[in-house]
């Protein structure tokens, strides 16, 4: 068999995954740390202040990430969703539900931060444009996949279940990402392109890259620590478990 | 041993699901009875100006429609996993989209048909202006098939559960907001004088997509609560 075909084999069986989580973890924690302090460090003192908004404007060294991160983690969840749903890979049943707590938690700070920034300089804290409208769908779209998981006994059923309402609920992130350009309505559009040039100071635009880098390992590290817990829960009768619980006990 | 064609098997469980609700038909009025129940509160809780009414009234009978809807979401597959008959559908030789599609069908005509019929005396009571009445009927008319497809899905997944109440409005709604906003947007627009076909071509648009992709999907969720 190809290498890599089998390393992916190998990387869908619970105790291989289990161990090779634990020993990324440390590395995934630590570059997750290192880039948060140097991402807010450069966003909240180094960035020279805005003409406009002046310091208020560096609230969005953690709205836009959030906002980021509430979209990638609603698209990882649904794909392995779809993986699971397709291929039955336990694996994937597991990512998927754990990372929605996650990408829940990244929506409501997102929310936070944007009506704590919209008082001062909307002078409101929430207004019915489109693209808050989309993102609080969002929001309950997470909440509906949660609460679906956790009202079935089964845990593969209810993974399966909650994996299929996730799909369903894709059909949001385009609304999400092109709300501010289909509707012009108060959220500005998008200030950093992926292509094209961005339409921000590049002392204003690495702290805000340094920070989605971070975000992505926060959420990497904290996906497989919740990962790894659920498929010890999951896989409690098993041999492998049992000897994972036996070890912790001895240390 | 030979099944039938599935026309056959669509129209046996037509004329079953009818048969079922005709035998129960005071239940038939709840719905509305919900319905009427809803848009009588906000005049007692707004005060009963004309004007303060006339302005929100399309937005609140589609609202309290939808709620309607959403209450009666629940019998559409209750009584047949009671009975057992859920399983025979999932295990008969014929294509489970379509006899779910025709017990949707079944369900949109008695919940929601007499609901769009009492929508112009829900318009009414609040004062709904004369010329917005045929939006409002047009949006009715788009949007009830829509939610209901939708709606099947969600319940499709929550079907084994004892107490989905809750948990079912919370999944439903949030798919619901889209459908909302666009009917609402076609009656307002109506009520400004504008121009009302583009949300109700977006309606129309999504209930041609629904009524194909729905099914299916009602179908594969039908099959992972009930394995």
């Amino acid at each position: 068999m190809n290498p890599l075909v089998l390393w992916f084999h190998k990387l869908g069986s619970p105790p291989y995954f289990y161990r090779l989580a634990g020993r990324l973890l440390p590395w995934l924690w630590g570059l997750a740390l290192i880039g948060l302090v140097a991402g807010l460090y450069g966003g909240l003192v180094l960035a020279p202040a805005d003409y406009q908004q002046s310091d208020a404007f560096r609230i969005i060294y953690v709205h836009v990430p959030s906002a980021w991160m509430s979209l990638f983690i609603y698209a990882f969840m649904a794909a392995n969703g779809f993986i699971a749903l397709v291929w039955r890979i336990k694996l994937s049943e597991t990512l998927a539900m754990a990372a929605a707590p996650i990408g829940a938690a990244f929506t409501a700070i997102c929310l936070a931060t944007g009506s704590i920034w919209g008082k001062p300089m909307w002078g409101t804290w929430w207004t019915w444009d489109a693209r808050l409208t989309s993102e609080l769908v969002l929001l309950f779209l997470y909440l509906g996949v949660i609460g679906l998981y956790h009202a079935i006994e089964d845990r593969r059923q209810a993974s399966r279940a909650a994996a299929f309402l996730a799909l369903i609920g894709i059909v949001n992130l385009p609304i999400v990402h092109f709300s501010v350009k289909w509707w012009n309505t108060l959220h500005q559009g998008s200030t950093v392109k992926l292509f094209g040039p961005s339409l921000i100071d590049s002392r204003m635009l690495w702290p805000l890259l340094v920070m989605a880098l971070a975000t992505k390992f926060l959420f990497a590290a904290s996906l497989l620590s919740r990962a790894r817990v659920d498929l010890l829960e999951l896989e409690a009768g098993k041999d492998w478990a049992r000897q994972v619980a036996l070890a912790g006990e001895r240390a | 041993m030979s099944y039938g064609s599935s026309t056959s098997a669509c129209r046996a469980l037509l004329v079953r699901d009818f048969s079922l609700v005709w035998r129960r038909r005071g239940d038939a009025l709840n719905p509305v009875l919900f319905a009427v129940m809803v848009v009588m509160l906000f005049p007692f809780a707004l005060g009963p100006e004309a004007a303060v009414l006339a302005r929100i009234s399309a937005g609140t009978v589609l609202v309290a429609l939808l709620l309607a809807g959403l209450l009666s979401l629940d019998a559409l597959f209750r009584s047949d996993l009671e009975d057992g008959s859920l399983e025979q559908l999932v295990l008969s030789p014929h294509p489970l989209p379509l006899l779910l599609a025709c017990k949707i069908l079944v369900h949109w005509l008695t919940t929601a048909l007499p609901l769009i019929v009492a929508a112009p005396v829900l318009g009414e009571l609040l004062y709904l202006p004369r010329d917005v009445l045929p939006v409002l009927m047009a949006a009715l008319a788009l949007s009830t098939p829509l939610l209901s497809l939708i709606g099947a899905v969600c319940v499709a997944l929550t079907v084994g559960m004892r107490r989905s109440g809750m948990l079912l409005a919370l999944l439903v709604l949030p798919l619901y907001v889209p459908v909302l906003i666009f009917a609402a947007g076609a009656c307002n627009a109506a009520q400004q004088g504008l121009p009302v076909l583009a949300p109700l071509l977006w309606l129309g648009a999504a209930l041609a997509l629904a009524l194909v992709l729905a099914p299916l999907a009602c179908a594969a969720a039908l099959r992972i609560s009930l394995s």
